[in-house]
């Protein structure tokens, strides 16, 4: 059992005044290890929220540098933080918010290579990189290494996420098979995002990761949650694991990882 | 006819209309921009032109959503 300090019980007070959580939900926050991928609009929140709710050890993984046209959405970074590493940013803003958490920044691109041996450090997985074979290859490996992962996606005014436990729930390839083909789907560089969309879609994942954490609530499993907030609907779709899917089905083909054709390690 | 896609109730007036052109009047051009599911269950995309709807069918549009970080 962690023995709290008073500072520490001052700190982490709203959670142990929860119910679902209190302070054996506050001990395991403490002892937890997420890794977020993606130091950008959905990471950032994530970064914040995570490094705040006193998670033990969070691992941000990016390869990119913080650019001015970023900072409509990415609140992690600031203006002064334009040209510096993603992640050396984050880290910085996380370890001002909560000097208890262990941060570590991982400068460099996810790829088949790599993923394995990130992966395998963290409890849980917050998706917010920004292209399909990231998230493809964060759902294979998540899979193949049996830990619970958040998918989140978002673009203009409209956002998605469920989240997955392997060998329990709907995987994403269990919907969505294979990446659609390259420039037919828009990405936000492309199309555009309402700023605020990337809050209130990491936030959300965020909350997957607390509850996973603590035990508490319902996740969103086998579930698909997509909101439009031009007129604010939420939807959620029900998913169930499908017999046939290529990575989770009875039968895998995919057992191995390999990088998509735009091959994410060359990417920029 | 009544069919209900992304939760909303559609009226159709075709009497047997396939799944492609269901698509083709929610304004999703191309088909390989989403994962289909009729009444719970995911559907090729191969399939779409074949499959026929039936009244009270529930249809589900679930969109490639990429971004997130930059
Ligand atoms: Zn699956």
């Amino acid at each position: 059992m962690i023995n709290f300090t008073t500072e520490q019980l001052n700190r982490y007070s709203r959670h142990i005044l929860l119910q679902d959580v209190g302070v054996e939900g506050q001990v395991k926050l403490c002892r937890a290890r997420v890794l977020v991928v993606g130091a950008g609009g959905l990471g950032s929140p994530a970064a914040l929220y995570l490094a705040a709710a006193g998670v033990g050890t969070i691992g941000i993984v990016d390869n990119d540098q913080v650019d001015i046209s970023n900072l409509q959405r990415q609140i992690v970074h600031g203006t002064k933080d334009i040209g510096r590493s993603k992640v050396e940013s984050a880290a910085e803003a996380m370890r001002a918010i909560n000097p208890d958490v262990e941060v570590r920044p991982l400068a460099t691109m996810l790829c088949a290579d790599n993923i394995m041996e990130i992966i395998k450090d963290y409890d849980f997985v917050l998706d917010g990189c920004d292209n399909f074979p990231t998230k493809f290859l964060v759902n294979d490996a998540c899979v193949m290494a049996g830990i619970p992962f958040s998918h989140g996606g978002i673009l203009r005014f409209d956002g998605q996420t469920m989240t997955v436990i392997p060998g329990e729930s709907a995987c994403y390839r269990c919907v969505f098979r294979q990446p659609p083909p390259p420039d037919s789907v828009p990405t936000c560089s492309q199309a555009g995002v309402l700023g605020a969309i990337a809050g209130m879609l990491g936030t959300i994942q965020t909350a997957e990761a607390l509850k996973y954490i603590t035990g508490s609530g319902r996740l969103l499993t086998d579930t698909l949650l997509s909101f439009d907030a031009r007129n604010m609907d939420f939807r959620k779709v029900s998913l169930r694991r499908q017999e046939d899917c290529p990575v989770c089905g009875a039968h895998p083909t995919i057992t191995e990882l390999t990088d998509a054709e735009q091959t994410v390690c060359a990417l920029k | 006819m009544e069919i209900t896609v992304n939760g909303v109730v559609q009226s159709i007036a075709a009497a047997e209309p396939d799944l492609l052109s269901v698509l083709k009047s929610n304004k999703i051009e191309d088909p390989q921009m989403v994962a289909v599911q009729l009444n719970g269950q995911f559907i090729e995309s191969s399939q779409y032109a074949e499959t026929i709807l039936s009244e009270g069918d529930v249809v589900e549009f679930l969109y490639f959503m990429g971004g997130g970080s930059r």
